[in-house]
């Protein structure tokens, strides 16, 4: 891939929103559940954005959201050029083919009524003219791409295991040629030598077709092997984005530094990490605090914090959402 | 967390030696547990390691009375706090399940009857086995629930488990686990369905409770990171064996069987840099494809002709490896 | 990963096999089936034909009988054993026309009302409410009281009282699978809803479908009998199995064999039709979970 290429911005995220309405009776104003808020990312060919952050953070809607699969209540959308809000059928038709997507559950994710062979070429069927004899090769080199064996063509998904089943969901993610994979968890419901395997794949594809990788996890572990960059979500809203490097060593927002705390590393005990593990549970985001929406467990909170939310603004190489975060990072 | 060195008295609390599960199905036999043998003494905390398919989940199931129709289990021994577990009738077994040994499993939210509120089933332990009435109950239950971290007791007690977080219900679960105040917990992946940051404060839940108690804990968990935070001693299953147990301190750093290696050279937290993680060719043997000698032997990057022979056990103190050759020994290759 | 691809049709055919009761089941109905199939050139005499001469013959076995009419004849010196393979012919027909119409109306309106939601799917649902509150046989009665009584308007009666049940079967599968990651796949690569709802989702909504429908056909014919026995369905003299129950009623005492033969072979057809839909829905089910 030529460097021309490879700086090539792919799919670019302006303050993409989503509020859901949840109906509450036929008496009652419908409550608003504010899923995702102001989250804006670009990202480059051959590119991967993790996205990291607890449940209820999120990121599974923003993942639906840049994979076309729910239309974002506020912000824009900018795939390869085509802006998603407002394009006309033929353009979107085409924005659609330029992003797929990956899901976590290998066992929910492939018809269990459908051979494989039916199952990857679909996509091609739906959207293309090619005919069956070029449809059946073509289905083939992917298989071979990923890892499987020509003759499996013929099977149901429920002979395959876990790993296997993710190697034919990605492998149908990439028979249109996308530009960008949304990846939601593709690896959590793995074990640790498949996960291996996996993620191993996943970045050899990328190397060889130049793909863009949104990558949505909840290990930072992973995370940090795979990702170029990261944000860092909680409660529908963005916490810390920017280089992984940078944010891994260097965490400024009490919330990543809680994460990176929390997470289990060999050899480390766990009563080291007494005073940076957070209490309490996450907010309910039908009421999301009127400040920072992490004041109510953050331990440097203060009273500004509970009032005013933070915008999120460049310190130090990233993009934080911190009131404190020019003190914390002097003292660190 | 420094757990104070476990005293050994001369008999261990829990002893297995040798136990098998079978499970028959139309394609043959499917060896769940073969050959398990382990120790644990009061006051200890083993962690059993092992991906999907090698038999920890059932093991501790096995030693519950958990198990139902087709398992088949044998063992050759199987003895708790001086009783013997194989001999003892259904209720006997009852009445240790539960009161002297506990468990807790994997997914919260439905570990909980949804029909009944906290308080219920926290009373329904309480009156089984300690035959407590019910005003006595309530107010226990409320203590067990303040020593679990739960903050407002009170409205906590009449929720119902749809009504609380995944880690609530957890605390929760391991309130009923030690209210009868066991001598042994089993933690079946605690805090696998929990978020990052409720699983660091469970752990330490766990920890903290284990110490303030004394009980043995099993701690059992596919993630190496969430064993090595509590456990003193690390179990590791491939396949329905045992493989390797080691100290916990030791085992990351020194590990003495091939897939204990390869498994931590997979952990992407081990890549450092490295621009490919390391995999483990092949996959775990299913029914039809179990090698007769080491079963590892397939997939080993040490293997040699004699691993075609069933791996000896190789014990030295409170660890043992099953490995024709086992590594980091001295004479052994590193 | 096995060396064979077990195809879902074997895999559920091992598990039927293995119980006895559908087994039994099957064969019954198999046997009806071709009985029913052959009854012109199996049955001894013509259904229609009577012959006052040997009018309330009793069974071959008994005292008076004799093996001309294995099973005796009826008022009017009508064969019964002919009837009722005849009657076999239109019980199965009716069964499986009013099975199939239901089935066909029913999935439509269930996919539909599951997959479009909103007020249609509230519309639909309401109206289904409505039929599955009236007793089902007042309502048979009540739409062959309107339309006339006959053959053809009783199977319309029955297909519309059994509707809502296919319909809420489509339905709750459809909104379960809907949900599913794979839907949502075959959406993202740019599958219409026509597809969507045909190609991939109808398809894992079957088995439910099949279980109901199997144990549908036992209702549909137990009902269009009882239809019939009132008058309301098949009009004599065509043999169908509840027309010849209502023809009998006064012979109870005299004569037994006209009742009761009838009576034995809808309770044999409808046993043997439940025994197939249990054992279906066991055969299926396990794969349902999966």
């Amino acid at each position: 891939m030529s460097s021309a290429q490879r700086d090539k911005v792919v799919v670019q995220a302006t303050a993409l929103g989503q509020t859901f309405r949840i109906g509450r009776g036929l008496l009652r104003a419908p409550a608003l559940l504010q899923a995702v808020h102001d989250v804006s990312f670009s990202i480059s060919a051959g590119k991967t954005l993790a996205v990291v952050g607890e449940s209820g953070c999120g990121k599974s809607t923003l993942a639906r959201m840049v994979a076309l699969a729910q239309a974002p209540s506020a912000g824009d959308l900018t795939l390869q050029g085509v802006q998603v809000h407002g394009a006309s059928g033929t353009a979107l038709a085409a924005a659609r083919r330029s992003v797929q997507m990956v899901f976590q559950n290998p066992y929910g994710s492939l018809n269990p009524r459908q051979r494989i062979g039916q199952i990857l070429e679909a996509p091609l069927q739906i959207n293309t003219r090619i005919a069956t004899q070029e449809r059946r090769a073509l289905v083939a080199q992917m298989l071979a791409r990923v890892g499987l064996r020509a003759e499996t063509v013929d099977r149901y998904p429920h002979m395959f295991s876990g790993g296997q089943r993710q190697r034919i969901a990605i492998a149908r993610a990439l028979m249109l040629s996308p530009a960008l994979v949304v990846a939601d968890e593709p690896v959590s419901a793995l074990d640790v030598s498949i996960q291996a395997q996996i993620l191993n794949l996943l970045q050899d594809l990328q190397e060889a077709l130049g793909l863009a990788y949104l990558f949505i996890s909840h290990d930072l572990g992973v995370v940090r092997h795979i990702a170029d960059e990261v944000l860092v979500m909680y409660l529908g809203n963005t916490m810390e984005q920017g280089d992984k490097n940078l944010i891994f060593e260097a965490p400024l927002h009490p919330y990543t530094r809680a994460l990176l705390a929390s997470t289990p590393a060999l050899g480390r005990p766990v009563g080291s990490r007494q005073t940076l593990l957070l209490q309490g549970e996450i907010p309910s985001p039908l009421a999301p605090p009127a400040g920072c929406v992490f004041a109510s467990r953050c331990p440097q909170a203060t009273s500004r914090c509970q009032q005013e939310r933070p915008q999120l603004a460049p310190l130090h190489g990233r993009l934080i959402a911190c009131h404190e975060a020019a003190k914390l990072a002097a003292s660190p | 967390m420094q757990v104070a060195p476990p005293m050994h008295p001369s008999a261990p609390l829990l002893e297995i030696t040798d136990l098998q599960v079978d499970f028959p199905s139309d394609m043959g036999v499917l060896h769940a547990v073969d050959g398990l043998s382990l120790q644990l003494h009061a006051g200890e905390v083993l962690g059993i390691v092992g991906e999907s398919g090698s038999g920890k989940s059932v093991a501790m199931m096995a030693l519950m009375g958990l198990l139902s129709f087709p398992a088949q289990m044998r063992a050759a021994r199987m003895h708790f706090a001086g009783q013997d577990l194989l001999q003892a009738s259904a209720a006997q077994r009852r009445a240790i399940a539960g009161k002297d040994m506990a468990m807790i499993f994997q997914d919260p939210m439905s570990s909980l009857n949804p029909s009944f509120t906290v308080a219920y089933q926290l009373c329904e332990t309480l009156r089984l086995h300690r035959g407590m009435d019910a005003r006595a109950a309530r107010a226990q239950a409320a203590t067990l629930l303040a020593q679990v971290g739960i903050a407002d007791t009170a409205s906590r007690l009449d929720a119902y488990p749809h009504q609380l977080s995944g880690g609530m219900c957890q605390r929760v679960m391991i309130a009923m686990a030690i209210a009868c105040q066991p001598q042994l917990l089993i933690a079946d992946e605690p805090t696998t369905a929990l978020d990052v940051t409720v699983q660091a404060q469970i752990l330490e839940l766990l920890a903290q409770l284990q110490r303030a108690q004394g009980m043995a804990m099993v701690l059992i968990s596919h993630d190496m990171g969430v064993v090595s935070q509590v456990a003193q001693r690390v179990a590791v299953m491939y396949a329905g064996q045992v493989v390797e147990v080691q100290a916990a301190s030791t085992l990351f750093d020194t590990p003495r069987h091939p897939y204990t290696l390869a498994l931590l050279q997979a952990m992407p937290q081990r890549s450092r840099g490295a621009a490919r993680l390391a995999t483990i060719p092949g996959m775990v043997p299913g029914i039809s494809d179990r090698p007769s000698g080491c079963l590892f032997a397939p997939r080993c990057a040490y293997v040699q002709t004699a691993c075609s022979a069933p791996a000896p056990v190789h014990r030295a103190g409170a660890s043992q490896v099953r490995c024709h050759f086992p590594l980091n020994a001295p004479g052994g290759p590193t | 990963m096995a060396t064979s691809t077990p195809s879902p049709f074997s895999a559920f055919w091992t598990a039927f096999r293995s119980n006895r009761g559908a087994l039994l089941g099957l064969w019954t109905v198999l046997a009806i089936v071709l009985i029913a199939a052959l009854a012109p050139s199996l049955a001894p005499y013509d259904p229609t034909v009577t012959d006052n001469q040997v009018f309330l013959t009793p069974p071959a076995w008994h005292s008076g009988g004799s093996a001309a009419h294995w099973l005796g004849t009826d008022a009017i010196g009508r064969d019964i054993l002919s009837r009722l393979m005849h009657g076999a012919r239109l019980s199965l027909a009716i069964g499986v026309a009013v099975v199939a119409l239901s089935v066909l109306l029913g999935c439509a309106l269930g996919l539909a009302a599951g997959y479009v939601r909103g007020v249609f799917d509230m519309v639909v649902m309401r109206c289904m409410d409505v039929i599955l509150t009236l007793p089902s046989l007042l309502l048979a009665i009540v739409i062959v009281a309107i339309l006339g009584p006959g053959l053809v308007n009783a199977m319309l009666a029955v297909s519309i009282v059994v509707l809502p049940h296919y319909v809420r079967i489509t339905r709750a599968a459809v909104l379960a699978e809907a949900q599913r990651d794979y839907v949502t796949a075959a959406r993202l690569s740019g599958a219409g809803h026509l597809r969507l709802m045909l190609v991939e989702i109808l398809p894992n909504c079957a088995a439910p479908l099949i279980v109901q429908a199997s144990l549908g056909l036992s209702t549909a014919i137990l009902d269009a009998a009882a239809l019939g026995f009132l008058g309301l369905g098949a009009q004599p003299p065509l043999p169908e199995w509840g027309t010849m129950l209502a023809d009998a009623r006064e012979f109870v005492l005299r004569a037994w064999w006209v009742v009761t033969f009838p009576g034995l072979a809808i309770l044999i057809t409808v046993l043997a039709l439940n025994l197939l839909g249990d054992g279906l829905r066991d055969a299926l089910d396990p794969k349902l979970k999966r």
